[in-house]
């Protein structure tokens, strides 16, 4: 709470102590009407004097207004203090994520970050509101009424000095036990909620295996301690309000038997033991409220705790490049690769796939790479494990460049590295021969075009959608970019066409259309590097092929008109998605375990060929061999190696039927994650 | 300081009393489907019905109210013995210690009966509300679990899971609780009416006729702040919108540098939300010192005018001691009057989650089994598919006269684009759904005819979507035969290539998998649903889309262990991969609810048609 304080109060100084002071103001009023009513009978009743009676009582009408008067600018001055703090830190809350990269994303996690940007901010917010508007009432109400009580008589006063603090204990005794237990029956509550939604959404299963008796025992059982809880923290609270109303009577009681004596003895007037027991009512109306603010200000400085926690967290990706980067020349350092492509793509026409490894041949020289790792490694922040072990590939401008590898093998994050989403922890990821770190972010992420795995789109339209990247792009251009992703069929069945809505997460299209619309979202706003993070598998191979031939006769006209080609990198688990690449990288355990072109891979590498012919590719003699091996997995293949030559004399050929342990590829997510 | 991520948000019933204007409404009523179409109870309707789950415990219902009725009269009679022990007090030399004594004495003893009586009823209506709640929850539950598939399916389950959870909640702190609260209110306001005529019927009149003052402005103020309120509630929501759509995916704005202008939107809507909020804040802060100062003044009057009849005599007499009591009750009087308002909303929002909790326990149930159902006992994996039709909805049929016959131990693959209808047949066959016409016969009996216990007993089945519930991994591998043995759920691991995996973990079998899966990976979750089929020991397969997230590999390893199982085994498998399915005996080809072509992978190639065409593609 201190450092929220120190960052936010500031701008509102003058709110923050003129609020407060109006309240004590109005609190002194407050205290000051019991004697003023006292004065009314003793001065009033006892001498029988009716315009003594009409003084004071017009003394508590002024005392109202003065009263009301002070608490409209205290609640004037709590709102706007209130509400500007929380405002501003929402903004500074949301500016500061919005610097996070990927890693510090990871380490909050989504779904925090969203509640602490709404509900801890508010209740922060409410407990300042609070803070001005009652914090200072009621404590200085039960102080000023006990003070007051001690000024009138210090013998009857010490009555307070005793009941008082037995209330305020048993107030202390009673919450410090159950708030505890608050939070227990809610998180019985939750499990409440947990096994309802486990019910729901394994509804299938638990019928197919005919188990509902057994659910219905746990829910019941879950039932059970919720309500035991729950009844066991009502038995606690319940005691809070006799044993306050009993302590503060008994010690009226207590005040009017004394106060008699005193009376009697002439030290003490009738209208004064009222006072004392007006007091008394009054202080005990200060604990309870007292005792409701520090459940509502425990709960704000969790928030509070929370919320710093977010702010003391640095991004560790700085923009730091200042210098926009230029690109390579187009015209002249592509033409070859053009002319390759062009090459390419008729020889495909033709049917041949091999014909594909002549672009790759003419290696294009004299221009930079447009995307270079060098010696690259990374470990997620609290891994043991690297994610990436030094990784080492060449890309130029028009290439495309195939990644395939089992899942938790390290393919996203190598891309993730490309647009600077992580930083590498060792190397260098260079593109176009500068390193990203020297490239301005915002136009590093214009050049390098992502389609995550994940298809979402946001709320909006269609064009508001797909102008992401770029703000003003042209229908044609829109229309262009969803035609290349497949999707232009999926607008033009929409009545609105692009200006079609898109609810949240774009939940009204279906899986395979979201898909191709993020597809199209990437190409908006011509970007040098597309890539494509496993965002086919929603597609059929239909789709995808027609895509991925899309892509390359956009990069090829792109070439032609002497722009830049653009690179592609495409993500993928099935051969097919990737056997044209100019470069298939094949990747386990965060390692380059193959690389080289489809033909030089399915000859060479044994990791290759298993992946080959789980999908039923062709694979020469390999799938004999698999198959004499019951088509088990084959490879005892150390991570990576690269087998060279033929495949039949690859080592581990002749192992064992019976994968070793650690072959299977899960395990890999296990080590990765640790 | 606490631990700053454990939940506090049950603390928010304590605290909402002095929050103000923490405003969380009850949920917005049910989503569509056939719970939001019933009939909307009448309120005697919904008490009648609640009254069955409160008479179980009918001895604490009788004793809270009575105690309270009790403990609300003994503490409105206080102050008018304060008022008599003052008027003891006169002056010096001047008071009656005699009279002082025996009233304190007694004063003493009202206030200890008062306390008892008021934990006794805290303690019964804690008691009653919540065991009530419980079986209306378990109620709700159970009642869930003999809800058709399609009404599952139909509904929202954060809808369902909210029902149980928020609206059984709402009945315990609203009808319980609020009832008396209710009670307590009306007695006390009955009560402390009394009292006053009994004490002086004049200044009871003034203090009658001043009241409705006090609330008059804490209505006024809640009117005006109340628009103010929604609109804040409003902008809330949009902003809350934004934060969840662009935080959620907050990678993606990442990657597009989209950040900036996600922020300018956000900073609107913030600035928005500054003026709404200001505004709607400072209104209903007005609400305690507007109350506070016509309360204040009503404190003036009364005690002017108490002056004035212990003086005078006039409208009536009245002793100082009197005065005392009037000016206790006239504090207190209003006070009784804002519970009750706060407790009718309160009750208003109850009734809403009555109903929605009711309109759920009045659902149409599935059907149970005929009464002439037959156990089906040791299963062939004969499975004939006669002529069916089935739709989800009326208007738009998904399977249209289909015809498969599978005699036992033939595998068959079902391929089509999505929604062709492939995981539907899957749903018809054990019974998830009945079909529209024709049937389906399982070893030669109509499945309508079989018990669904047996009948699903003799399927084992494994789906894209993985299920694994909170428990360790053991007990949900063992999730279809609770029974096996350590060793055996080993056994079905391996064969299932979870074994090395699950190895890794901390606890190894014993680890206790989270909400949601916790940590797995989706491949890794399917092969702990693969692993569970490996356990039963099923007539017949169904696999739907059940490799979908396992790498190519593995997929390969985990295929031959499910050749293993199938062999001899009638089994139907979904898939996208042809590579999964090439080894079928029969290929389903679908496409807009019928089978299109039939037959092995080579005649299908043969014949050069649909899906000769997808499987080119899959090379194209």
């Amino acid at each position: 709470m201190l450092q929220i304080a120190r960052r936010f109060f500031g701008r509102f100084r003058v709110n923050l102590i003129v609020g407060p002071l109006c309240k004590f103001i109005e609190v002194v009023f407050d205290v000051l009407t019991p004697l003023v009513v006292a004065a009314m009978i003793d001065e009033g009743v006892t001498h029988r004097d009716l315009s003594a009676v009409l003084y004071y009582g017009g003394m508590l009408g002024v005392f109202a207004l003065v009263g009301i008067a002070f608490a409209l600018v205290c609640q004037k001055m709590a709102s706007r203090a209130s509400q500007g703090i929380g405002t501003d830190i929402r903004t500074a809350l949301y500016h500061h994520i919005n610097e996070f990269s990927y890693a510090e994303l990871d380490r909050f996690g989504t779904p925090s970050l969203i509640t602490r940007i709404t509900n801890d901010v508010n209740q922060v917010q409410l407990a300042v509101a609070l803070a001005i508007r009652q914090l200072i009432r009621w404590p200085f109400l039960a102080v000023g009424s006990m003070i007051a009580a001690l000024l009138i008589n210090v013998q009857l006063g010490l009555i307070f000095l005793i009941s008082t603090p037995i209330i305020a204990a048993v107030f202390w005794w009673v919450m410090s036990r159950s708030v505890p237990f608050f939070r227990e029956v809610q998180a019985r509550l939750d499990r409440i909620g947990l096994l309802t939604r486990e019910g729901l959404s394994g509804v299938r299963v638990i019928r197919a295996f005919s188990r509902e008796a057994h659910e219905r025992k746990r829910f019941r059982k879950a039932a059970d301690d919720q309500a035991a809880v729950a009844i066991a923290v009502g038995k606690l609270s319940a005691v809070l309000n006799p044993v306050t109303f009993l302590v503060m009577n008994l010690a009226v009681c207590a005040i009017l038997w004394q106060g008699g004596q005193l009376v009697s003895v002439g030290s003490l007037s009738q209208g004064e033991v009222m006072a004392f027991v007006n007091y008394m009512t009054q202080t005990l109306l200060s604990i309870v409220y007292v005792a409701n603010l520090v459940v509502v200000f425990t709960k704000a400085s969790a928030s509070a705790w929370r919320i710093n926690e977010v702010f003391d967290c640095t991004p560790s990706i700085i923009d730091t490049g200042n210098t926009k980067v230029e690109l390579p020349n187009a015209a002249n350092a592509v033409a070859e690769e053009a002319a390759n492509l062009k090459a390419a793509l008729a020889a495909e026409t033709a049917g041949g796939v091999s014909a594909l490894a002549a672009e790759d041949a003419a290696d294009p020289v004299g221009s930079a790479p447009a995307i270079r790792l060098r010696d690259v490694s990374f470990t997620y922040p609290g891994a043991s494990a690297p994610a990436l072990d030094a990784v080492d590939l060449s890309l130029m401008p028009g290439q495309t460049l195939g990644v395939i590898g089992g899942t938790g093998s390290g393919k996203s994050t190598l891309v993730n590295l490309i647009p600077r989403l992580y930083d590498a922890s060792e190397g260098a990821v260079e593109l176009f021969g500068t390193d990203v770190r020297s490239w301005p972010l915002a136009q590093l992420r214009h050049e390098v075009a992502v389609v995550p795995q994940t298809a979402s789109l946001v709320s909006g339209t269609i064009r508001s959608n797909l102008c992401w990247r770029w703000p003003d792009a042209s229908d044609e251009e829109l229309w262009r970019a969803l035609e290349v992703a497949q999707a232009a069929d999926v607008v033009r069945a929409l009545e609105q066409g692009l200006d079609a809505p898109v609810e949240a997460g774009g939940k009204n299209f279906s899986g395979g259309q979201r898909q191709r619309l993020t597809i199209a979202r990437a190409l908006v706003g011509e970007p040098s590097v597309l890539i494509l993070d496993d965002s086919a598998s929603a597609l059929d191979f239909k789709t995808d092929a027609a895509l991925r031939r899309a892509l390359r006769e956009l990069s090829a006209a792109r070439a032609a008109e002497g722009g830049l080609p653009f690179t592609t990198v495409i993500v993928s688990q099935r051969v097919s998605s990737v056997r044209e690449a100019s470069l298939i990288c094949v990747m386990r355990r965060g390692r380059v375990v193959g690389l080289g072109t489809h033909a030089e891979l399915v000859r060479s590498c044994t990791i290759y060929q298993e992946i080959c012919t789980s999908q039923g590719e062709e694979v020469p003699g390999a799938e004999e061999r698999l198959r004499a091996q019951g088509g088990m997995g084959p490879a005892a293949v150390q991570p990576g190696e690269v087998v060279p030559g033929n495949a039949e004399s690859a080592p581990g050929a002749t192992s064992a039927p019976e994968a070793p342990a650690s072959s299977v590829l899960p395990t890999e997510e296990v080590t990765d994650r640790a | 300081m606490p631990n700053p991520y454990a939940s506090t948000g049950s603390v928010a019933t304590v605290t909402s009393s002095i929050a103000g204007g923490s405003s969380s409404g009850p949920n917005a009523p049910g989503g569509p489907g056939s719970l939001a179409g019933g009939p909307v109870l009448s309120p005697a309707t919904v008490v009648r019905r609640l009254a069955r789950y409160v008479r179980p415990h009918a001895g604490l219902f009788v004793v809270s109210f009575v105690t309270a009725a009790v403990s609300v009269i003994l503490q409105l009679y206080v102050p008018i013995q304060v008022g008599q022990a003052i008027d003891c007090i006169i002056g010096t030399g001047n008071v009656d210690f005699a009279r002082l004594g025996a009233i304190a004495v007694q004063l003493a003893v009202v206030v200890t009966i008062a306390a008892v009586t008021q934990w006794v009823q805290g303690y019964c209506i804690n008691r009653l509300s919540f065991r009530a709640i419980r079986d209306l929850r378990v109620d709700a539950s159970e009642k869930i679990g003999r809800m058709p598939l399609s009404f599952i399916d139909a509904h929202p389950h954060g809808d369902l899971i909210s029902r149980v959870v928020n609206d059984v909640e709402q009945i315990g702190d609203g009808l319980l609780q609020g009832f008396t609260n209710l009670f307590t209110g009306v007695v006390t306001i009955v009560g402390t009416l009394v009292f006053m005529l009994s004490v002086s019927v004049p200044m009871a009149i003034v203090v009658v006729l001043v009241t409705p003052l006090s609330i008059l402005a804490a209505w006024l103020i809640a009117k005006l702040s109340n628009r103010s309120f929604a609109t804040q509630q409003r902008i809330q929501g949009n902003l809350g919108a934004h934060v969840e759509e662009y935080v959620g995916q907050q990678k993606l704005v990442d990657a597009f540098a989209f950040g900036p202008r996600a922020e300018e939107r956000f900073e609107g809507l913030n600035s928005e939300l500054y003026v709404a909020g200001e505004r709607a804040q400072f209104l209903s802060s007005l609400s305690n010192p507007g109350t506070r100062f016509i309360n204040n003044i009503i404190y003036a009057v009364v005690g002017v005018l108490g002056c004035v009849c212990v003086i005078t005599g006039w409208p009536a007499p009245l002793t100082v001691g009197g005065v005392q009591t009037f000016l206790s009750y006239a504090n207190q009087y209003t006070k009784p009057f804002n519970e009750v308002t706060s407790v009718i909303t309160q009750i208003q929002i109850a009734f809403a989650s009555a109903r929605r909790i009711f309109a759920l326990l009045d659902a149409t149930e599935e059907a149970p089994d005929a009464p002439d159902a037959v156990e089906l006992v040791d299963p062939r994996g004969d499975v004939a598919i006669e002529h069916v039709d089935f739709s989800y909805v009326p208007e738009r049929p998904l399977l249209r006269d289909i015809c498969v016959h599978a005699r036992p131990g033939m595998r068959f693959a079902l391929v089509g684009p999505t929604g062709c209808g492939k995981t539907t047949l899957i749903n018809l066959l054990l019974r998830f759904y009945d079909v529209n016409a024709g049937r389906i016969a399982l070893d030669g009996v109509d499945i309508r005819q079989l018990t669904r216990r047996s009948l699903r007993a003799a399927f084992g089945m494994v789906l894209q979507d993985t299920w694994l519930f909170e428990g360790t991994v053991a007990e949900n591998i063992a999730y279809g035969r609770p029974d096996a043995t350590r060793e055996e759920i080993v056994a079905a691991a391996e064969r299932a290539h979870a074994d090395s995996f699950i190895r890794a973990l901390p606890a190894g079998y014993d680890t206790v998998i989270g909400e949601d899966g916790g940590t797995f990976s989706q491949g890794q979750r399917q092969l702990l649903c693969i692993a569970r089929v490996m356990l039963t020991d099923p007539a017949i397969l169904l696999l739907d889309e059940a490799t979908s997230s396992i790498d190519t590999r593995t997929e390969l390893q985990v295929q031959a262990a499910f050749d293993q199982l199938m062999a001899g085994r009638t089994s139907f498998v979904v898939a996208h991969r042809l590579s999964t399915i090439r080894e079928a005996d029969c290929i389903l080809m679908m496409r807009d609810g019928r089978i299109i072509e039939r037959g092995t992978h080579d005649e299908l190639i043969a014949a050069g048609g649909a899906y000769a065409e997808l499987y080119r593609a899959q090379f194209a």
